[in-house]
């Protein structure tokens, strides 16, 4: 460690050499002095022959030396002098970088939480889901979702694959948990064999679920969520063997998943096992979703491939009952489409994601193009000081390096600023964004994300030095010196790295505007399509549900569901209430299946278009304030009498029929062996997707028939929607109210997703209505920053040009004419920048057709305004100064002279 | 900034000298430079102040190291001398300087070419 050594022994080293050198100096001296000359002679003579004291004295001192680190410290220090010495630019400027580099941490933390990084299980990247879309399937055009697995495709994947380490298929739903508390409907998930293998996270205690848990009829089986086992057992590992009571039946405890632990993004509360009875499956039933993990080595397009291979044997091995024809399916071109898991699970938020981040990129260069306007304007103030140095010797790398090492400390401070407001700026997001985003759990500030920031700043510090540097401090630095004050009125060239930055900024402001433009005029058509609901700030919704261990007899469900039904009316300021199979945009899987016409034919006569499937009681339409088009409604007698009558919505009737009154009176039915059931009604058009989506056909069936969910029993909906129309909608004593009501009837249910319709709506827009937020924000800062920047640019050329200004008004100018000139200036950088951004903008818009709604990314009004709008502001940045060149006095301005 | 310095010399030939005179005997700077001046009759323009960045490059090889003493003429002087690294350095770089010089010399000669 000997230069550890020299590093501390430096200070001594350079006292025995300036000594020495004094001595030999001394020596000299005294020995011209002997041989005859003067004292005043021989010091100089001294000198004479020995050069450049200091310089040799520095050349020895620098053998010791790291000359890059050093001139690099003093460089630093330089730099820290000459930020300090200009407080108020540099609290500008740092401001400015930091909220900057703030918001592009705080977005990237998201970026990376959601998107980037890896999923949360061990080698996520072999995890898949086994997504398959049916194009060929008539009626329910879009599987947008895709085509979900049925139980009889699992066991055969299971059993005939090749590509896969293990594979499994899930569902969610809900379950009631008695004899604890309080009832509590809690989020289930199910799961077969082969899914928590597939995922592959040890349980934190006991075991995983497994093939022995899933027999029909075997023992009942739990696994509970890390969550909810401390939120209900407190944490108590005893729980793991006894049983707990879930929907009226006991089950067993059988451990407890690791802690964080989700399945592909579903919270839950607990796991219960598949038990698939193999000998009833048909097959039909696509209600899973599927998961698998690959096999090392194998590619999406190697598994897909072996599904392919495997849906012949499939269609081979089951069927759907007798007289039916099992490769029917071959007409629905049933397509395996694997996907990676990470891409199930971010699903289409990574459009709005990256449109955020880019905008909030912008915002940063634009944020980067006013402080590089601060030190052009500073610089210039501070050219003499880099002839002088230039002029005693200082190289132009020299003066460059100074510079850069200023903006970069200029950056790092920002950064480090910028990472403080990320924090702030992270939570902010997380609270107003979507709630519905998937991972959301995972942001957090890691490693990756500070590695962004510190990237940034870098980055931020260069390209901030990087135009001063070159301009100011190029070869042609030492001219300044004879050029340098007052005689330096404004030539061109000088301005044209500002006016360049201006326009740069005015045109991005231009990009972000009219983005946040075309997000208002989203959000707005959003607003202005009719959901199939009205009045949702007045609409009460809740779940409840019914399970076949508490109430066996489908009619004694119908019963409580009504008296329920009566009870909630009666509470005082409801108008009314009703119920359904799930409102639009709750996000519960629907039920769907064929409809056959009575007058119209069908290939085979086993299949027709597929519909999706509601059940609805009476009274629900006037609730909701859902209108009935044409016919009538369904009645409670109809219900109970068990009497063969269904409502259809409007753009079915108008795809069997033609027209909604053709429908009325018409048969139709869900499978051959069947009852035809008269339609009587027509219903309005449903968004049951969010507004964004086409409505799709619906089928309503009443609420217990003979034959539901395609078998002939009689059975009832036991999981719905309460729809309660009320003043009091949403307020905690009309909710304490609606419990009672409900307990008073049974006091084993627990309500679940309490919410009003207008909380439900607001959450199928949320994405739509974060990223206008975003770009709202985006803009805003764009549109002041830019301002800023005009402003600027023009006070500091009015500054500049004072004595000219004095000089015309002398020459008989008049005030007008000054203002007239200043404007020019400005309209002129404007209207560059404004044509730029179009241009820009229409290049750029294009990548957010994904986020619009009810507008082109080239609507002309969206462009119109903002141009218009970005005009007009920025005639407004020049006026003040305008007025303050106008109001120069020429008496002062000349005596600067 | 080496530039004058090195204005006649090349690199190193400073510091050889400076290893050939302290093998010799140890000395101070002042001496030194008096010495090479005087053994090269003034045949070397050098820069009396150019000694001292040498010195301290051969301090820092740990080719020499110095000691404050007091002279012949009662002065107190740095004395330098020469270490066994140093003795080492000073013979592989005049063997590899007469090889070089030789070379030149070749070249040089007349009627060779």
């Amino acid at each position: 460690m000997s230069w550890l050594r020299q590093l501390f022994s430096r200070r001594r080293l350079y006292k025995d050499l300036s000594e020495e050198i004094q001595e030999h100096l001394e020596e000299k001296i005294e020995e011209l002095v002997a041989s005859g000359m003067s004292r005043k002679e021989a010091t100089a003579a001294a000198r004479r022959a020995f050069g450049n004291v200091t310089l040799a004295e520095e050349d020895s001192r620098n053998v010791w030396r790291w000359p890059f680190v050093e001139e690099l410290l003093v460089d630093i220090r330089y730099g820290r002098r000459a930020l300090r010495h200009n407080p108020m630019f540099t609290a500008a400027a740092l401001l400015t970088i930091a909220i900057g580099i703030g918001a592009n941490t705080a977005v990237f933390s998201v970026v990376n939480g959601v998107l980037l990084k890896p999923l949360n299980y061990p080698n996520a990247e072999q995890l898949v889901s086994l997504h398959q879309i049916a194009p060929g399937a008539p009626g329910l055009a879009d599987f947008e979702n895709g085509l979900h697995l049925s139980p009889s495709m699992y066991f055969t994947y299971a059993e005939h694959n090749r590509a896969f380490q293990s594979l499994g298929v899930w569902d969610t739903g809900t379950a009631s948990v008695t004899g604890v508390a309080e009832p509590e409907q809690v989020r289930t998930v199910v799961v077969s064999d082969g899914v928590l293998q597939a995922l592959d996270v040890p349980p934190e205690v006991g075991r995983w679920l497994s093939e022995a848990d899933q027999v029909p009829r075997g023992p009942q089986r739990v696994m509970l969520s890390y969550g909810y086992w401390q939120r209900r057992f407190g944490g108590d590992q005893s729980i793991v063997g006894r049983n707990i009571t879930l929907d009226a039946r006991p089950r067993e405890v059988v451990g407890i998943t690791h802690k964080g632990f989700r399945l592909v993004d579903t919270d839950f509360d607990v796991i219960l096992p598949l038990a698939f009875d193999h000998r009833n499956l048909i097959l039909a039933g696509f209600g899973f979703e599927g998961i698998a993990r690959l096999k090392p080595g194998f590619t999406i397009a190697e598994a897909n491939a072996d599904l392919t291979r495997m849906l012949p044997i499939w269609m081979d091995s089951w069927t759907n009952g007798p007289g039916t024809n099992p490769h029917f399916y071959e007409t629905w071109k049933i397509t395996p489409m694997i996907r990676p898991l990470k891409r199930e699970v971010i699903g289409n938020v990574s459009d709005v994601l990256w449109v955020v981040m880019g905008t909030i990129g912008l915002v940063m260069l634009v944020a980067c193009a006013n402080v590089t306007n601060l030190l052009l304007v500073r610089i210039e103030a501070r050219q003499q000081e880099l002839a002088v140095r230039a002029a005693l010797g200082a190289g132009w790398g020299r003066l460059v390096r100074g510079l850069l090492v200023e903006s970069l400390m200029l950056g790092l401070m920002g950064g480090t600023l910028g990472a403080g407001f990320a924090y702030a700026g992270v939570h902010l997001l997380l609270a107003i964004g979507p709630t519905n985003l998937p991972r959301i759990s995972e942001v957090s500030l890691d490693v990756r994300t500070l590695g962004f920031t510190v990237l940034l700043a870098v980055l931020c510090g260069l390209l901030l030095g990087l135009i001063p540097a070159l301009k100011y401090a190029g070869p042609r630095a030492s001219l300044a010196l004879h050029s340098g004050g007052r005689a330096a009125s404004a030539h061109r060239e000088r301005h044209r790295a500002r006016n360049t930055l201006v326009v740069g900024q005015v045109a991005m402001a231009l990009v972000l505007l009219v983005s946040a433009g075309l997000m208002i005029r989203t959000f707005r058509a959003l607003r202005t399509v009719d959901p199939g609901f009205t009045d949702p700030q007045h609409l009460q919704v809740m779940r409840i549900s019914i399970p076949g261990a508490l109430i066996a007899e489908p009619e004694r469900v119908l019963r409580i569901q009504d008296e329920i039904l009566e009870k909630l009316a009666a509470t005082p300021g409801v108008k009314s209430a009703g119920l359904v199979s799930e409102m639009p945009m709750e996000g519960f899987n629907s039920d769907w299946d064929c409809i056959f016409a009575q007058d119209k034919t069908y290939p085979d006569n086993v299949m027709a278009p597929l519909y999706l499937y509601k059940y609805i009681s009476p009274g629900f339409l006037q609730t909701s304030g859902t209108r009935l088009i044409a016919g009538k409604e369904i009645t409670w007698s109809d219900i109970y009498g068990l009497r063969p009558v269904v409502m259809i919505s409007e753009n079915l009737a108008r795809d069997i029929w033609g027209t909604p009154a053709a429908a009325i009176g018409k048969q139709l039915r869900e499978f051959p062996s069947m009852p035809w059931h008269e339609v009587i009604g027509v219903i309005q058009d449903v968004r049951e997707r969010g507004v964004q989506d086409k409505a799709p056909e619906i089928v309503y069936w009443p609420p217990m028939m003979e034959y539901l969910f395609g078998r002939k029993t009689l059975d009832t909906v036991r999981t719905v929607t309460f729809v309660i129309r009320s003043e009091r909608a949403g307020t905690e004593g009309f909710l304490n109210e609606v419990r009672q009501a409900v307990w008073s009837v049974n006091s084993n249910l627990p309500l679940a997703s309490v919410r009003t319709m207008e909380e439900v709506y607001d959450k199928s827009v949320a994405r739509t209505s974060f990223t206008l937020v975003m770009l709202g924000i985006a803009g805003a800062m764009a549109l002041v920053l830019g301002i800023i920047g005009i402003y600027g640019v023009i006070s500091y050329t009015v500054s500049q040009r004072q004595r000219e200004i004095g000089i015309r008004l002398a020459l008989g100018a008049q005030g007008g004419d000054v203002l007239r000139m200043v404007f020019k200036q400005g309209a002129k950088m404007a209207l560059v920048g404004v044509a730029i951004g179009i241009g820009a903008a229409f290049a750029l818009t294009r990548l957010m057709t994904n986020l619009l709604f009810g507008v082109t990314a080239y609507d002309p009004m969206t462009f119109g305004v903002v141009a218009g709008l970005l005009m007009l502001v920025a005639l407004l940045a020049c006026y003040v100064p305008a007025r303050r060149a106008m109001l120069v006095d020429p008496i002062v301005a000349l005596r600067y002279e | 900034m080496k530039k004058t310095v090195q204005r006649d010399l090349f690199p190193g030939a400073l510091e050889m000298m400076i290893l050939r005179v302290l093998r010799r005997k140890p000395s101070h700077g002042y001496a030194l430079v008096q010495l090479i001046k005087r053994t090269s009759h003034d045949l070397l323009q050098i820069e009396e102040g150019s000694l001292y960045p040498a010195l301290q490059r051969l301090l820092k090889e740990e080719l020499v190291k110095a000691e404050w003493g007091v002279s012949s003429t009662n002065r107190r002087v740095r004395i330098y001398t020469l270490t066994a690294a140093g003795a080492k350095h000073l013979e592989r770089e005049v063997s590899s300087f007469e090889q070089m010089l030789e070379g030149i010399t070749r070249v040089l000669a007349p009627g060779e070419l």
